[in-house]
């Protein structure tokens, strides 16, 4: 992973000093909270409902055992000994002192961390795939790019004020794992024929109040021009996005407002002033980055291990583990592992300093010390040896992190909600227990298949309700939480945003909503049919007389079609 | 006599105005027109002054023969932009100009920001680039990368110390002139 050099390291002890003479002076009374808003914003402080919070910042969702060691420590001596992973690399911590920041951030530091443009209108931390680099489908590693991207964009002076946030993600290839189309700007990784590295570029994507899919604005942008294609269209966005109002200036109200073609062409005429300009990214730049990405010291093994093959077939919770937490890897031999931080009854996400060096001593004894965090708020170690993986199931679930439901409908997504969140409309962790209570039969979750349930707990979609398969949407209505149901979204590709299906219902009756859903798919897909594909091929209305419970006739011809 | 004590007056409360990292003083008259006003009927202050893009597009003959005509005391011209106004159409007025000025409406209005970056990359403007409006000791170090090197803003001498935030830094500069920071590989 990549490694800080010396020019790194004093960036970011420079913006600690920095902060802390800010947070100094705010404290003074000589900084308005105004004032002081914007620059605490930029460093991942927010005031939340209990308490300040901050984000800090995983670019691309890498993290060394070491620096996980770190966060535990951080959250023991600062916080309440736990923190909630986001879906966008970041750990959240609910408790801090405004005061004690500055030593957070200084802690951080010194294992080459920090909480920069974690928040605020300016270019945020940069996402990835989570199995970049190990997944047997990418075209190429999209983490040096994120790296030369996250270098370019960190404390870039033209775009520290910007009309609004803007989220910026990077995929390894076609399936598209880090979600480029609901960000503001995705860069989707390919090759040209004659196999030079470049990518598609998506723009003017999000969710929020107004979920909409990135558009296409350039087919192949030569990899070398990636950082003068971006300020290019950082340009545009920055002169041109609206400022008069909070709700429409995200990068998507002007690609929508122009029309992508038009937005495309604005940016490709600021484009001929830089390309080839400074920003180029030369060869030996691009060498110097990529060699930080280099594969670890993998040995040379056998496709098959006896010894795994043999505990699949022996034991059935090994292999529900397996069947759902454990990834193909493009090493033969070598396998990717999702540590679980979904537990019936906790918050998604929610990780206490025990399970944090517990994932962090797993990650040293099972690989090679490195981690990922990943979208769906789990932990990931990307190179485990399949002879290896016995154990470390064994030893994971001593500490909690083999909970056998990654991409299933038990590993659900959510915001914190209501519970923490002062924007919240409903809470959603009580929710999510109350699901997952429900649907707590490995056998039932595995015939489910691939599920994924997403909750947000207000409009702002942090959540990501609406490329869920199901997605539910905390609303108020009348002064009562309730909840819309939302069917069909998908954050992959083909990305898709999710419809609302019908009235909300309250939150005594998500749970067999989701349950009736989940019958009606069960009873009309084909054998092997996953659940977006049969709610494709019958149709969003079909599910909404089941969710509802109600008699329809079409309902039973659908039926019968489907099955036929 | 009457409006150069005015002015005087005006001048008590004005903003300091650091250049090239060193307080000066700050004779500059700012020219807006009032709603309504046509940018050909506004009536020209005395002394330094700043104009309006709008102005200076209605008046430039003016503005110039003033230059010429005002009997060697050296009163200077400048503009400023809004951050609506589109720097590139200054392109052939760039020698005229003694000072370009960027104004910033409110500080998270980042504008200013491209607005410079243009006026120095694309046009190559050499001259002196003035920060005015929302200018916060906290925001220097980004404003002098992109191109500024001169500020209006209220406070002590200690704003100074905020041009030295940051010793290095991931962007190349658009700074002309011999101060440019370090810039990382
Ligand atoms: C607790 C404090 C939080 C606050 C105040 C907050 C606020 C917001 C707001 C206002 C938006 C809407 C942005 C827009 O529409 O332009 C948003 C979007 C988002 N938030 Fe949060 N959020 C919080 C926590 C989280 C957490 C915990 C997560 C991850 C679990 C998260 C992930 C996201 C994501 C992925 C979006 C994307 C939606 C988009 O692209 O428009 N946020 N957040
Ligand atoms: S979706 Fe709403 S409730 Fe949930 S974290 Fe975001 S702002 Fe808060």
């Amino acid at each position: 992973m990549y490694a800080y050099n010396d020019i790194d390291r004093r960036i970011v002890a420079e913006r600690v000093t920095q902060f802390r003479d800010q947070t100094r002076r705010y404290l003074a009374g000589e900084l308005t909270e105004d004032q002081f808003r914007p620059l605490r914003l930029q460093n991942g402080l927010y005031y939340e409902k209990h308490n300040p919070l901050l984000r800090i910042a995983i670019p691309y969702g890498q993290l060394s055992s070491k620096q996980l060691r770190t966060l535990a420590r951080i959250t023991r001596i600062y916080d309440r000994g736990y923190g909630h992973f986001t879906t966008r690399h970041n750990l959240q911590l609910n408790w801090v002192r405004v005061d004690r920041v500055p030593e957070i951030l200084a802690e951080l530091a010194e294992v080459d961390m920090h909480s920069i443009q974690s928040c605020g209108n300016c270019i945020r931390v940069v996402t990835a795939d989570p199995l970049a680099g190990v997944s047997p489908s990418e075209i190429a590693d999209p983490r040096p790019w994120a790296e030369l991207f996250r270098q370019w964009a960190t404390l870039h002076p033209e775009f520290a004020t910007l009309p609004r946030k803007f989220k910026v993600a990077f995929s390894g290839g076609p399936d598209d794992a880090a979600s480029t189309r609901i960000h503001d700007l995705g860069f989707e990784m390919l090759k040209d024929t004659a196999g030079n590295p470049g990518f598609r570029v998506w723009a003017g994507g999000g969710l929020g109040r107004t979920p909409i899919l990135g558009r296409m604005v350039r087919d192949f942008l030569p990899a070398a021009e990636l950082l003068n294609y971006s300020e290019a269209l950082l340009r545009v966005y920055n002169l041109q996005g609206r400022r008069d109002n909070l709700y429409k200036s995200r990068l998507k109200v002007l690609v929508q407002s122009l029309g992508a073609e038009e937005f495309s062409r604005r940016v490709e005429a600021e484009w001929t002033h830089l390309r080839g300009g400074p920003l180029t990214l030369t060869p030996e730049r691009i060498a110097a980055v990529m060699a930080h990405f280099a594969a670890p010291a993998y040995e040379n093994l056998p496709h098959c291990d006896a010894r795994f093959e043999l505990a699949r077939r022996s034991d059935k919770g090994f292999a529900a583990w397996v069947a759902s937490n454990v990834h193909a890897h493009r090493v033969p031999g070598y396998a990717a592992v999702t540590l679980s931080l979904k537990r019936p009854g906790k918050a998604p996400g929610d990780a206490s300093a025990q399970t944090m060096e517990a994932a962090a001593d797993l990650a040293e004894r099972f690989g090679f010390g490195e981690l990922r965090t990943s979208q769906t708020q789990n932990l990931i170690l990307p190179d485990v040896k399949k002879s290896d993986l016995y154990n470390l199931w064994q030893e994971a679930k001593k500490f909690g992190l083999a909970t056998a439901t990654v991409g299933l409908l038990a590993d659900v997504v959510a915001c914190p909600g209501g519970d923490y969140c002062s924007l919240a409309y409903a809470r959603t962790l009580p929710v999510v227990a109350e699901i997952q209570a429900r649907f707590s039969s490995q056998t039932e979750l595995a015939d489910i298949g691939p599920l994924r349930l997403n909750i947000s707990g207000c409009v702002n979609a942090c959540g990501h309700h609406h490329v869920g398969d199901i997605g539910i949407l905390g609303i108020n209505k009348a002064g009562e939480e309730h909840y819309q149901i939302i069917l069909g979204g998908r954050s992959t590709a083909p990305a898709a945003i999710g419809k609302v299906i019908g009235p909300s219902v309250s939150a005594a009756e998500v749970p067999e909503v989701v349950a009736r859903i989940v019958a009606h798919y069960r009873a009309c897909r084909y054998p092997k049919e996953n659940f977006s594909d049969t709610l494709r091929r019958i149709g969003i209305s079909s599910f909404m007389s089941a969710a509802y419970a109600i008699e329809e006739q079409t309902f039973d011809n659908e039926r019968e079609v489907a099955n036929g | 006599m009457k409006s150069k004590l005015l002015i005087m007056k005006e001048r008590l409360q004005m903003a300091k105005l650091i250049k090239r990292r060193a307080v000066v003083a700050n004779d500059w008259n700012i020219l807006t027109l009032a709603e309504g006003t046509p940018p050909a009927a506004a009536r020209l202050p005395y002394g330094d002054v700043l104009v309006p893009l709008a102005v200076w597009q209605a008046r430039k003959w003016d503005l110039i023969q003033r230059q010429w005509n005002d009997g060697g005391q050296g009163n200077r011209l400048g503009i400023w932009l809004a951050p609506t106004d589109d720097p590139l159409t200054l392109a052939g007025d760039l020698e005229d100009l003694d000072v370009i000025a960027v104004h910033f409406p409110a500080v998270g209005d980042g504008r200013g920001y491209s607005i410079a970056r243009m006026l120095r990359s694309r046009l190559g403007y050499r001259g002196e680039l003035r920060a005015i409006g929302a200018v916060e000791r906290d925001y220097l170090h980004f404003l002098e990368r992109v191109g500024f090197d001169a500020f209006e803003i209220e406070g002590d001498e200690s704003v100074l110390d905020s041009f030295d935030t940051f010793s290095v830094a991931y962007q190349p500069t658009t700074i002309p002139g011999s101060w440019q920071h370090e810039v990382a590989a």
